[in-house]
């Protein structure tokens, strides 16, 4: 299973990598996120830098939106999900193939965000492992919990406004724990960053076993 | 030439032998959750003495405190249905259409409810903290059990197979249900500002008359959500024939209309 999880993970990144959809589309997105901000709130430095860890992950979240969507719009067309269902794959590897896929993509995009908070918003980084482990369990369940969503909209033809609907009130809480985290390990508070991290992962375990048992049904009717 | 007469709709022997709406069981439902409802406006206007502290703002109690009870209470019910639709529904005779449309009524009712607590919050709010609304947990987490179930009834709108359509809407209700408690948690450590539970079965802050006032609007309202949702199940009944028997009707409507001509 773990061997057919990689192959789709491997599938997923090598479209991507020949698309730079993601490269060329979504991280410049992200980045122009946090540039509006600026303008939101008049350049105020202060501000800036005390609210870069939310801003951060709300770029995250609005450019996880687009990854997710894009994770599934390849599937859709000319029928390869149905290609997927008749090859010996199991729904469990395609999800965690998947779900590999979009966390290793949304972790990159992690990393030009954080380094664009250091230099438009003058973040300091205090706690560099705290801050890989929140990226890493905030990214693997959002990733989770977004192929599952992603999948619940294949083949339906308002994916684009539906997507972010679902997905967005789910993910409020990785959003809140993700941005606690990243606010210890930029120094902005001085609260336990840890238990944001802890928090991260079980809510990334929860998303994975759901998703385990809710991808094989939503594939069925894909 | 047009026909002067438009040509009668038929209606199929199945559609008019379910074509109501209403049973005695829920004539009688509404007319008791009409009368517990005013008799509750009377109760909390009238009846109910002013708080020392809070004054009159203190009757938004009897309104807001029972809606969102229903609204719990509706999206449990939406919760277990859906379970149970994808555990049993395709054993079951109906292929689980009857769980299905009881998870769509009770979302529904639970959707509207908590949009009625989180109105009349944002009103109480504003006369005893001064603004309308607080980022505390409770707060925080009705708002996303709100949205997060509006979306869920978008999904329950999607054009596609109603069988597709059931089983994700049921495995969306789940995945909400299991994700509350990851997202009460969370709001919970990020800042709690709320008043405690209004009643509790070891030590209940409200007392007196303002305790049974309160005890007999929220009868009131569990029978006005009982009384809806039995009456969304049976609309969402209705459509789904009127689905069904969509084209045989269209068929029957043209054949009728090509007689007068």
């Amino acid at each position: 299973m773990i061997r057919d999880a990689l192959l789709i993970a491997r599938k997923d990144l090598l479209i991507e990598w020949r698309s730079r959809v993601t490269i060329n589309q979504v991280a410049p997105l992200g980045l122009l996120i946090l540039i509006v901000f600026a303008f939101a709130f008049d350049a105020n430095r202060n501000l800036l830098t005390k609210g870069a860890p939310g801003l951060v992950w709300v770029g995250v979240l609005f450019a996880g939106v687009l990854t997710v969507q894009r994770s599934f719009t390849i599937e859709s067309a000319d029928g390869i999900t149905d290609a997927l269902r008749l090859s010996s794959i199991s729904p469990v590897a395609m999800f965690l193939g998947k779900a590999a896929a979009v966390g290793l993509q949304l972790f990159v995009l992690e990393i030009v965000l954080v380094g664009g908070a250091v230099v438009f918003f003058d973040s300091r980084i205090g706690d560099p492992v705290l801050l890989i482990a929140a990226a890493v369990t905030g990214t693997g369940g959002f990733s989770a919990i977004g192929c599952i969503y992603g999948a619940m909209s294949l083949g339906v033809r308002v994916r684009e406004t539906l997507l972010p609907l679902l997905l967005i009130p789910v993910v409020a809480p990785i959003l809140l724990a993700g941005t606690r985290a990243f606010e210890r390990a930029l120094d902005i508070s001085t609260q336990a960053g840890w238990n944001w991290v802890g928090l991260l992962g079980v809510m990334w375990g929860v998303y994975l076993a759901v998703g385990t048992l809710a991808f094989g049904p939503l594939l069925e009717d894909g | 030439m047009v026909s002067a007469t438009k040509p009668e709709m038929p209606v199929s022997p199945r559609t008019s032998a379910r074509m109501a709406t209403s049973s005695v069981g829920t004539t009688v439902l509404g007319w008791l959750a009409f009368v517990s409802l005013v008799a509750t406006a009377v109760l909390g206007l009238v009846v109910s003495p002013r708080d020392v502290v809070t004054g009159d703002a203190v009757r938004f109690l009897y309104l807001h405190v029972p809606v969102i009870w229903v609204a719990y209470g509706a999206f449990i019910s939406c919760a277990i249905a859906s379970a149970l639709f994808l555990w049993k529904g395709k054993s079951r005779a109906d292929r689980g259409r009857h769980l299905d449309r009881v998870a769509g009524a009770s979302a529904e009712v639970g959707v509207v409810f908590t949009a009625l607590a989180l109105i009349t919050g944002a009103m109480w709010g504003r006369i005893t903290w001064g603004v309308y609304w607080q980022w505390d947990a409770r707060l925080t987490m009705t708002a996303m059990m709100f949205v997060s179930f509006l979306g869920y009834l978008a999904l329950r709108r999607l054009p596609t197979e109603p069988s597709v359509r059931s089983k994700r809407a049921a495995i969306a209700a789940l995945v909400s249900s299991v994700n509350l408690p990851l997202v009460h948690f969370s709001v919970d450590w990020w800042r709690t500002l709320h008043q405690e539970a209004s009643l509790s079965v070891d030590e209940a802050e409200i007392t007196g008359n303002m305790y049974s006032v309160l005890l007999f609007s929220s009868v009131a309202f569990v029978l006005t959500g009982i009384w809806l949702v039995a009456h969304r199940y049976r609309v969402i009944r209705l459509e789904e024939i009127r689905d069904d028997e969509g084209l045989e009707l269209a068929i029957a409507a043209r054949r009728a209309e090509a007689g007068v001509d």
